[in-house]
């Protein structure tokens, strides 16, 4: 780590800054990828259960999640893997579509929060001066402000119906801390002689950008990807949770706030509360764990042996 | 140090004139007719409620009225402390109501969030080139700060109270105790107090010990650790100056973690139906109560500015170079 970037919100484990580019990093990367344990156990949970959300809502007989289908309150058997709600709602139906939901947010917000971190934080970084500081002051701002707090307000008034605008809103809100990374990035790599050559060459601003610098710092780009994708979803499920989730459908966050609602804890129905977040902590520790992996691959440094 | 506070103050007086304008324009131009939709959406029983609710949106829109005249005077009676009045316990004026129940919410956010960064900085820089210790600090690390806070509630809940019955699972104090300084209430309250505590200090944990693990291991490659150990130096030395380095953005940590924390406690005390600012969110929900809403995302953004402020501090007190006017203090 030759500049060190601020620890991400999400996790302290803030990836490491962009190695200097090696002679074929996509072979020599891939070398290390395939042999380093966290990424691969990480990635394979994480392939696991979204083959799970993608497939496992199709297999199932009835389209919607929330139909009372099976008895009321019943512990988890053959039939229904995971035991049924108090309405007799079918636990592992919810569970699947909950899990599709979910990676739906996560990409959804996880995208639209790095492409405002990335525009913000490359403008400011490349162009400095007073576009510099007035973004910075724009990042700052948003940085402090709680989140959760401006999403209550949003969420309340204007109403989520599907869970593609809550991960719309999440993502305007959750880009700061990656924008002040890049910024500071992007300004390391500014000064660079291959900057300066195509500069000489009159190549403009994003050109400069999307072919010079990005590139340069991609490993960083999609570690960063992965830690926003992690927050949207913890986001979400705590708006899910408050009782300000999507009005259609089922998330795994809905699941939790049900549960809660309609005091499983204190009728011991654990299979209602604890599948949901098993699968949030499954995942976010899934894509936690692969992205430390991810460093070590893009990082010499951190590579043991 | 001087620039270094002005700039920061800046920073925080146009985050809180973001948010309140946030507050004023979100009602303000959401789709529809926002009075008819929200008297008629609240569904209030008592007429006179519905008055004032009308009432005070009219006045709040003041559709007569210029715009920038309409923002003044919102911002007029923020001034004087007027939140408005709140509807899910008409007519109590929404400043009470949170007031109220703000020290159950400080009274657990402040200790978990203390300790677990203390705790979890202590435990991370223990486990940092230690293998053993490692191999358990990283992977627990990971399991806690991935999971959801009202998750490991839920669980604790389950698991300590409704299953083995040591502590209560909802309230802040039992109902047959009138809320007092009396022993009987204190000791109630902190019975209560245990788990909500317990599950907001083990989550943040994880993140903390991690954090500082990466940042000690960091600083024990870099240059001034390897001069010191070709000095000689005993290996406690050196971990003494790469913990005084590391914990540097540690503290710029948990200013940026503040709002991740403020939700973790929401969440946290609706699942134990703790009586602070969480709970009150989750009724003025249910209950349509947006004064009371609006009123509560005020408070949570002072407290966090207020705190954010009070890190600045800390951070000037424990690194030297913000003092002579040089680098640090990024956030």
């Amino acid at each position: 780590m030759s500049t060190l970037p601020d620890p991400a919100p999400e996790t302290a484990a803030a990836p490491a800054a962009p190695s200097a580019p090696a002679a074929k990093p996509g072979s020599e990367w891939l070398h290390y990828a395939v042999r380093n344990p966290k990424l691969i156990i990480g990635a394979v949970l994480v392939v696991i259960l979204l083959a799970v959300g993608v497939v496992g809502p199709m297999l199932l007989d009835n389209d919607n999640p929330n139909e009372y289908v099976g008895p009321q309150a019943a512990a988890p058997d053959g039939t229904y893997w995971m035991g049924t709600t108090t309405f007799g709602q079918d636990v592992y139906a919810q569970f699947v579509h909950g899990l599709r939901a979910t990676f739906l947010v996560g990409v959804v917000g996880g995208a639209i929060a790095a492409v405002i971190a990335m525009v913000v934080g490359f403008l400011a970084g490349y162009r400095g001066g007073l576009v510099d500081e007035i973004l910075n002051m724009l990042t700052n701002i948003v940085l402090v402000l709680p989140a959760l707090a401006v999403l209550l307000i949003i969420n309340a008034y204007m109403g989520v119906r599907s869970v593609a605008v809550q991960g719309l809103f999440i993502g305007l809100t959750s880009w700061p801390w990656a924008a002040r990374a890049i910024r500071a990035q992007t300004f390391s790599l500014r000064t660079r002689e291959f900057v300066d050559l195509a500069r000489l060459s009159g190549s403009g601003t994003w050109r400069i950008v999307f072919r010079e610098i990005a590139p340069n710092m991609s490993s960083y780009l999609f570690m960063m990807f992965i830690l926003l994708f992690g927050g949207s979803i913890l986001i979400a499920s705590s708006l899910d949770f408050i009782g300000l989730g999507p009005t259609e459908g089922v998330s795994l966050g809905l699941m939790l706030q049900s549960a809660q609602q309609w005091s499983a804890l204190q009728l011991g129905m654990w299979w209602w509360f604890i599948p949901p977040g098993a699968g949030i902590t499954a995942i976010v520790g899934a894509l936690y764990v692969a992205n430390v992996g991810l460093d070590e691959v893009f990082n010499p440094k951190l590579r043991e042996s | 140090m001087r620039r270094y506070f002005a700039r920061k103050l800046l920073i925080y007086a146009l985050t809180f004139v973001a948010a309140v304008t946030v507050n004023w324009m979100i009602p303000r131009f959401m789709p529809g007719d926002p009075v008819a939709a929200m008297v008629a959406r609240a569904r209030v029983s008592q007429p006179e409620a519905a008055e004032a609710m009308r009432s005070y949106y009219n006045n709040l829109f003041g559709f007569d009225e210029p715009l920038w005249q309409q923002y003044l005077h919102f911002w007029g009676a923020l001034l004087q402390g007027d939140f408005g009045i709140s509807i899910f316990v008409f007519p109590t004026p929404v400043g009470d109501v949170l007031l109220d129940a703000l020290p159950y919410t400080l009274g657990l956010m402040i200790p978990s969030v203390l300790l677990s960064w203390f705790v979890g900085n202590w435990i991370g820089a223990l486990s940092a080139r230690r293998k053993v210790l490692d191999n358990t600090v990283l992977p627990v690390g990971y399991l806690l700060t991935a999971m959801p806070y009202m998750w490991i509630a839920v669980i604790l809940a389950w698991a300590f109270g409704a299953n083995a019955g040591w502590f209560p699972i909802s309230g802040g104090y039992s109902l047959d105790i009138t809320p007092g300084w009396s022993t009987a209430f204190v000791l109630d309250a902190l019975h209560h107090w245990v788990l909500p505590f317990l599950s907001l200090f083990l989550v943040a944990l994880g993140g903390w010990a991690i954090g500082m693990r990466n940042m000690i291991i960091y600083e024990l490659e870099s240059d001034y650790s390897s001069y010191l150990a070709a000095l000689g130096a005993p290996q406690r030395l050196i971990r003494r100056y790469a913990f005084r380095n590391a914990v540097l953005p540690q503290v710029t940590g948990l200013a940026l973690q503040l709002g991740v924390l403020v939700a973790g406690a929401l969440v946290t005390e609706i699942v134990f139906a703790y009586p602070g600012l969480g709970s009150l969110i989750l009724a003025s929900i249910q209950n349509q109560d947006f004064f009371l809403l609006q009123g509560a995302f005020l408070f949570i953004v002072i407290g966090v500015l207020i705190a954010n402020f009070l890190i600045d501090i800390v951070y000037v007190v424990v690194d030297p170079r913000t003092r002579t006017g040089m680098a640090g203090g990024t956030s």
